[in-house]
């Protein structure tokens, strides 16, 4: 048997061996509900958050001019609602002062009984607005527009408008797009983030039960590398199949309020077929770095240690290529596409946004390449740094932490 | 034909000087680890067939000696040659590998780990696990192959991993430090396992810091401490090292015959021991006999295996053998 042959039954002796210890084990169900609890207190924190804005501030102007003032800044505002995107504030009448003795404004809105946001003084001709500095900047063109209508001896006459609606614009294509490259980018990154994990975790049981040495002393170590790395990719395989049944019964079932993403530059077919191919890429250039930095940790708590720069990292590709994304032919783009662990997300938002599709072939040309190195070197530096000594005696530190070994 | 270091055939089996077939060929091995010597140019050379002994105390180098064997880690410097292979790794499938700090994965059942160790070693997964159930039949755990290794006793873990490492019937097998954690019953048995496997033609070489287990199993043995080699080769030889020992009991306490007794004897209860001059044992006899010592017992006693390893590699090395054999006890 060749040695690529040889290596690739190996890696799926290793591979059929974790994918059934995984999916086969009773805390598997925790994995796949476990994307659920993020997206429930998400949703859960978004409700709760909207309802507390609504109840804390109901954006609301005191009119404080005179009767008449107030009575026709009224009227205006009934003529001007319904033709603004958005509506207007709510608008009462606060007081109506008399000569000489000016309303003070800044008691009003300092007054918790009477809960206005923006108090209107002044007169038509020279109306005055008190609020924050942030009501301040968003209401004064309303303010200035209500005032100059109640001045009108006559009602604005609007013309009707003539409404040609067409499906879609470049504009809004454009748009619609970077917000599916977004979306694409996210999923992509919490997958990986979750699964990358996993491997680490699962090198650790390795050493844990202390048959590394076996297995290094049988297969090739960057076959057992790869087959760690396929078994991981087979379990995201059963997972993404759970959790895509669920959200597609959801769908069905009419929840009509998800977003509708804009169709990608390439087409949904193969967007997603490109999807999983940079899913997989992704998956295989995290979880092996994973693996490599795993591997010379010589006890769980060493490992603990190692993942959070490790996820950091993970978190910086993420946002990085999230960065990239905007700033479409520069050379930050063009970093994260050659970068090999951010280039399966900037390339996702390409397929979105760029119809091309021979780059993506370059593209997981190179990701796969990067696999193989990050593997092969990876394995390398376990046989080196890891199987340096016999079976640790009294308190001998070993692995990544390790002073001195024999 | 006389063949250099580093111009040997990639493949081919190796031969020592008197033409005897070996399994393993290592000459000059050097491992160091941030700085520190761990192996330090050993040669060794395990005939086919043979039980090879690397005897050593905890620290001297045994397992990274076993592990470059094995190709687990590379030498820095120096040649191997195992089944005929430059890179062991090539015939990872002819060798069984039994780690000192065993393992298995604890979810597993018995037949099922027997059948995945078969499978690293490239036996169909569906044949292994028939071996293995086999295997554990033969040697009275049948009832217990369907049980996980989590509910196995530590003793019962370490024959399925024993089993498992021979399932694929192998032409070498390397066990580091194998009757290491087992009782006397289970040593027993492992010894027995080791010459049954001897005697079917396959190779054995295990280290130990016991030497009553190399010099009650092995035909060959070398000896390391610090690093280094200073003998290896036929047990025998390493005994021949030392002259053997008398053990003297005379009727007579003095008398001309005392004449006839060498400068380092000594007289402990109602014997004297002492080396057994170059002369040989004739002239002893004749200077004892005409000195009137009046012979009631005497016997003489080949060199130990232990006296050889004290003599061979020194008593401090003897002393840290004696700590690690005390620490096993």
């Amino acid at each position: 048997m060749s040695g690529f042959a040889e290596k690739l039954r190996a890696a799926l002796v290793i591979a059929r061996r974790d994918f059934v210890a995984v999916v086969f084990s009773k805390t598997f169900i925790f994995f796949l509900i476990g994307p659920a609890f993020p997206l429930i207190v998400g949703g859960l924190a978004g409700n709760i958050g909207a309802k507390v804005q609504q109840n804390v501030e109901r954006p609301t102007i005191g009119l404080a001019m005179s009767a008449e003032d107030n009575k026709r800044m009224m009227a205006a505002r009934e003529e001007l609602q319904g033709r603004m995107a958005g509506g207007l504030p709510d608008m009462f009448e606060l007081a109506t002062p008399v000569a000489g003795k000016p309303f003070d404004a800044k008691a009003a809105l300092a007054d918790g009984s009477r809960e206005v946001t923006a108090v209107v003084g002044g007169t038509l001709a020279k109306p005055t607005l008190t609020a924050t500095a942030d009501r301040a900047r968003q209401w004064v063109g309303l303010v200035s527009n209500l005032a100059a209508r109640a001045r009108a001896d006559t009602p604005t006459a609007y013309p009707d408008v003539q409404v040609e609606e067409v499906n879609t614009s470049i504009a809004k294509v454009r748009t619609g797009q970077v917000y599916t490259a977004q979306g694409a980018q996210v999923l992509l990154f919490l997958l990986t983030m979750l699964l990358a994990g996993m491997v680490l975790s699962n090198l650790v049981e390795e050493k844990g039960n202390k048959i590394i040495e076996v297995l290094a002393a049988a297969i090739p170590m960057d076959a057992m590398f790869m087959g760690k790395l396929f078994a991981m990719l087979a379990v995201s395989l059963v997972g993404i199949a759970v959790w895509g049944t669920a959200i597609g019964t959801i769908v069905l079932m009419g929840a009509k309020s998800m977003p509708a993403l804009s169709t990608p530059a390439v087409g949904w077919p193969l967007f997603l077929i490109l999807g999983f191919l940079y899913f997989a890429m992704a998956y295989l250039l995290m979880g092996s770095l994973f693996l490599s930095i795993g591997g010379m940790a010589a006890t769980v708590r060493e490992v603990q240690t190692l993942s959070m720069p490790v996820s950091m990292f993970q978190l910086m590709v993420f946002f990085f290529s999230s960065y990239a994304l905007t700033m479409p032919g520069s050379w930050v783009e063009w970093l994260s596409v050659i970068f090999p662990v951010s280039s399966p997300y900037a390339m996702l938002a390409r397929a979105a946004q760029e119809p091309a599709v021979w780059p993506h072939i370059v593209a997981l040309l190179w990701q796969a390449f990067w696999v193989v190195v990050i593997v092969r070197a990876g394995a390398q530096l376990f046989r080196r740094t890891v199987m340096k000594s016999g079976p640790a005696r009294g308190k001998t530190k070993r692995g990544l932490f390790r002073r001195k070994a024999y | 034909m006389k063949i250099e270091l580093g111009e040997w055939p990639v493949t081919g089996n190796a031969v020592d000087s008197t033409g005897v077939e070996l399994a393993i060929e290592a000459r000059g091995l050097v491992k160091r680890f941030d700085g520190f010597t761990a192996v330090d140019g050993v040669d060794i050379s395990v005939p086919k067939g043979a039980i090879y002994g690397i005897l050593g105390p905890n620290g001297a180098g045994k397992t990274t000696t076993l592990r470059m064997l094995l190709g687990i880690i590379d030498p820095d410097a120096g040649y191997r040659r195992v089944l005929g292979h430059e890179r062991p790794t090539d015939v990872a499938r002819r060798i069984g590998y039994l780690p000192e700090e065993r393992g298995l994965y604890p979810a597993m059942k018995a037949y099922e780990a027997i059948g995945f160790l078969a499978a690293l070693r490239g036996v169909p997964l569906k044949e292994g696990r028939r071996r293995g159930r086999e295997l554990l039949e033969e040697h009275g755990l049948g009832y217990a192959a369907d049980r996980q290794i989590r509910q196995m006793s530590k003793g019962m873990a370490q024959t399925v991993q024993l089993l498992g490492t021979l399932v694929h019937k192998p032409d070498l097998v390397v066990f580091d430090e194998p009757f290491s954690g087992l009782d006397a019953l289970n040593q027993g048995k492992l010894e027995r396992m080791i010459r049954a496997l001897a005697a079917g033609g396959t190779t054995v070489i295990f280290s130990t810091h016991v030497i009553a287990h190399a010099e009650r199993l092995c035909d060959q043995v070398a000896i390391i401490a610090g690093g280094k080699v200073p003998f290896a080769g036929p047990v025998d030889l390493a005994r021949d090292r030392l002259r053997p020992q008398v053990r003297l009991e005379t009727r007579a306490q003095d008398g001309p015959w005392r004449a006839a007794l060498p400068a380092d004897v000594r007289h402990e209860g109602a014997f004297w021991h002492f080396t057994l001059p170059e002369t040989g044992v004739e002239p002893l006899l004749r200077a004892l006999i005409e000195g009137d010592a009046g012979i009631l017992s005497l016997s003489i006693e080949r060199a130990g295996l232990h006296d050889a390893f004290v003599a061979i590699a020194g008593e401090a090395a003897a002393k840290a053998l004696e700590d690690g054999e005390g620490e096993e006890r």
